[in-house]
């Protein structure tokens, strides 16, 4: 599903370069679900932007879904995002003026669904994450966990062959957390492919892989015992 | 292009709009104020246009006046003072030499220039009014509107000298019961009967009408008065492509060499040049809706301006948005006809409520001003200015929008989503 090779990033802060990745490899299989975890300037964040296409990397090669992704325009970048990716922030990132449905429709407004389709998909998922009574409130109107469930069903709405969650629980309590965890914990079981930023040592376990970065690089990969959320719930 | 025929766009641009409607509506407002103020002062410059134009109606354009005074310069054996009068006789010198006349009209009149009115009278009732011996070409030059069965006098009125009148409104209140029909009836005019054949509604095409004026035909009025081929004065109009400031000194330099004044005496002959004067209103009437097309344009680039401003603001308010909506897949181009399409949106909706509103100030003052004397009548801006103006505002809007647009997509999505 990915594959990168020898990725390095840095940035330039006046006089100062910044090397934040200084050559990650790494490999996820379909159907995976992968904690990235490390400490603050460890550069998880930069790893998971460049993964999203939000960003790109100084060098190195990153395939996904057997597709070379290099050279990106910002056209391109938005059309491949569009196909397949699918974002979870931990600032949830819903559009404050739309309400719980408008904003899980709107990636599929991006692929130019017709509005009825478009509403009925969105639908669907948002009776997915629990949310279907809630589905005309604005954001305002929901509490931090089922914005992000709202997110999340956003997310997963364009069908895209990858998640990527930034920290998802960072701007959460335990329970609520939790709570996402077992959602996404879900997803996965459906055999979707999640990538989690974390720095969380609980919900990194609750993963199937967890990849250490320190400093920009992997210091290590193990594969982990999960531990299921609904446990908690 | 396909984007904007379709719906879903325009519910997403609706969407984005409808929701921050405190924002939308100041923005709104800015433009729809140029508007209106275009429309509004455009229709009224047409209105004035048109008020001028119809307090000319009565009258030919290009028409003039023309009488005689007493001279200032001693010429060929001639003393200076020595007082004109012009014959019917100047008439045919006049035709000969000025072929950019078209009616020429001799008037004598008794009453206006203050000797005594004539007095007119009918059974028992009796009043004094002014009498003016016409050529019946001078309906030609002043319309004279004529009451329902009544007529103008005619050709035939002159070839006879009959003893026929025209009477103004006031005559006939005068000198009439009021359920009495005046037609076929015989008045009185310095002892002389005269049957009355029209009645003239009072409109004021030159000085000294009034409406209680007595036209006779110009033939009888010599016979009457004994004024052999003296006559009081021209009427004269010229074809409407002629310089009517030419045509005046034209007509003066044949009136001096027949009555042998000085080329160069200024006093001798005297004028009133409705056509210059009309040309210097009508010029008037252009300069002030050129003023207010500047005026109006100047309104509307400023409303636009601010809609750009707002704009410009609200990107930088929805910065995350945007960046929002570009790691779902919005391109580039996407976001930047979000913005585009909002700025016109907003520019034309506030350009037709402008315009609705302008229309209704301009049937509000038309509907005020209708009954007084006022040069103001049917205030209207050509269609061509109006779908003009929508059109100058779309381009303004999308112009302007493109910098709002511009910087929502200068902004990368990561640094737009990182923005806390």
């Amino acid at each position: 599903m990915i594959e990168i090779k020898d990725l390095h990033k840095s940035y330039t802060m006046g006089s100062n370069v910044l090397h934040v990745l200084k050559g990650i490899n790494f490999k996820a299989e379909d159907g995976e679900l992968v904690a990235i975890m490390g400490s603050s300037g460890s550069g998880k964040s930069t790893l998971l932007n460049i993964l999203g296409m939000l960003d790109e990397a100084d060098s190195g090669e990153y395939t996904l879904d057997g597709v070379p992704i290099r050279d990106l325009t910002e056209t391109k970048a938005a059309k491949y995002r569009n196909k397949f990716l699918g974002f979870v922030f931990q600032s949830f990132n819903l559009i404050n003026y739309k309400n719980a449905l408008e904003n899980v429709a709107l990636p599929l407004y991006y692929q130019r669904m017709p509005r009825k389709e478009r509403h009925d998909k969105a639908m669907k998922y948002l009776e997915q994450v629990g949310l279907k009574e809630w589905a005309h409130h604005l954001p305002s109107e929901l509490s931090g966990g089922q914005k992000q469930r709202v997110a999340i069903a956003r997310a997963m709405a364009a069908e895209p062959k990858l998640l990527l969650a930034d920290e998802p629980t960072g701007a959460l309590d335990s329970t609520t957390s939790y709570e996402v965890m077992d959602l996404i914990q879900k997803i996965n079981d459906a055999g979707n492919t999640i990538l989690v930023v974390t720095h969380e040592e609980d919900i990194a376990h609750m993963c199937k892989r967890i990849i250490h970065l320190r400093d920009g690089v992997i210091v290590k990969d193990e594969k982990v015992e999960q531990v299921r959320a609904s446990a908690y719930v | 292009m396909r984007f904007l025929f379709d719906k879903n766009t325009w519910q997403e641009i609706y969407g984005s709009i409808s929701k921050n409607k405190v924002r939308t509506i100041i923005t709104v407002v800015g433009v729809l104020w140029g508007i209106f103020i275009y429309i509004t002062l455009a229709g009224a410059a047409k209105g004035m246009d048109h008020g001028f134009e119809k307090a000319f109606e009565t009258i030919a354009r290009n028409s003039l006046f023309v009488w005689a005074q007493s001279t200032s310069m001693p010429h060929e054996g001639f003393k200076t003072g020595r007082s004109i009068q012009l014959k019917v006789g100047d008439t045919n010198a006049l035709r000969n030499k000025i072929p950019e006349l078209q009616y020429i009209a001799p008037i004598n009149v008794k009453g206006a220039f203050g000797d005594s009115a004539a007095t007119a009278v009918h059974v028992d009732k009796s009043g004094s009014y002014t009498v003016w011996g016409f050529f019946p070409v001078y309906a030609k030059i002043a319309t004279k509107k004529i009451y329902d069965n009544g007529r103008f006098i005619n050709k035939e009125d002159m070839l006879q000298a009959r003893k026929v009148c025209v009477i103004g409104e006031r005559t006939q209140q005068e000198l009439f019961d009021k359920n009495e029909d005046p037609l076929g009836k015989y008045i009185r005019i310095d002892n002389v009967y005269f049957q009355v054949v029209g009645v003239h509604k009072f409109s004021q095409s030159m000085p000294f009408e009034t409406d209680g004026d007595i036209i006779i035909p110009f033939a009888t009025y010599k016979k009457l008065y004994n004024t052999g081929n003296n006559i009081a004065f021209f009427s004269l109009a010229a074809y409407d492509a002629a310089d009517a400031v030419a045509v005046e000194k034209k007509i003066k330099d044949v009136l001096k060499n027949v009555h042998r004044v000085h080329p160069e005496d200024e006093r001798a002959f005297g004028s009133v040049n409705i056509g210059e004067i009309f040309n210097q209103i009508m010029g008037f009437a252009e300069g002030i809706s050129f003023l207010s097309l500047i005026v109006g344009l100047a309104t509307i680039l400023g409303g636009v301006i601010g809609i750009g401003n707002i704009l410009l603001i609200s990107v930088k308010e929805r910065t995350k948005e945007l960046g929002v909506r570009r790691a779902l897949g919005a391109t580039p181009r996407e976001v930047r006809a979000l913005i585009i399409m909002e700025s016109v949106f907003l520019t034309l909706v506030a350009g037709v409520i402008g315009i609705i509103l302008g229309a209704g100030v301009l049937a509000l003052i038309n509907a005020l001003t209708e009954d007084i004397d006022f040069p103001y009548s049917n205030p209207t801006v050509p269609i061509p200015y109006v779908l003009g103006a929508l059109l100058v505002m779309v381009i303004l809007g999308t112009l302007i929008g493109l910098i709002p647009a511009q910087r929502a997509v200068s902004i990368k999505p990561i640094d737009a989503l990182r923005e806390e």
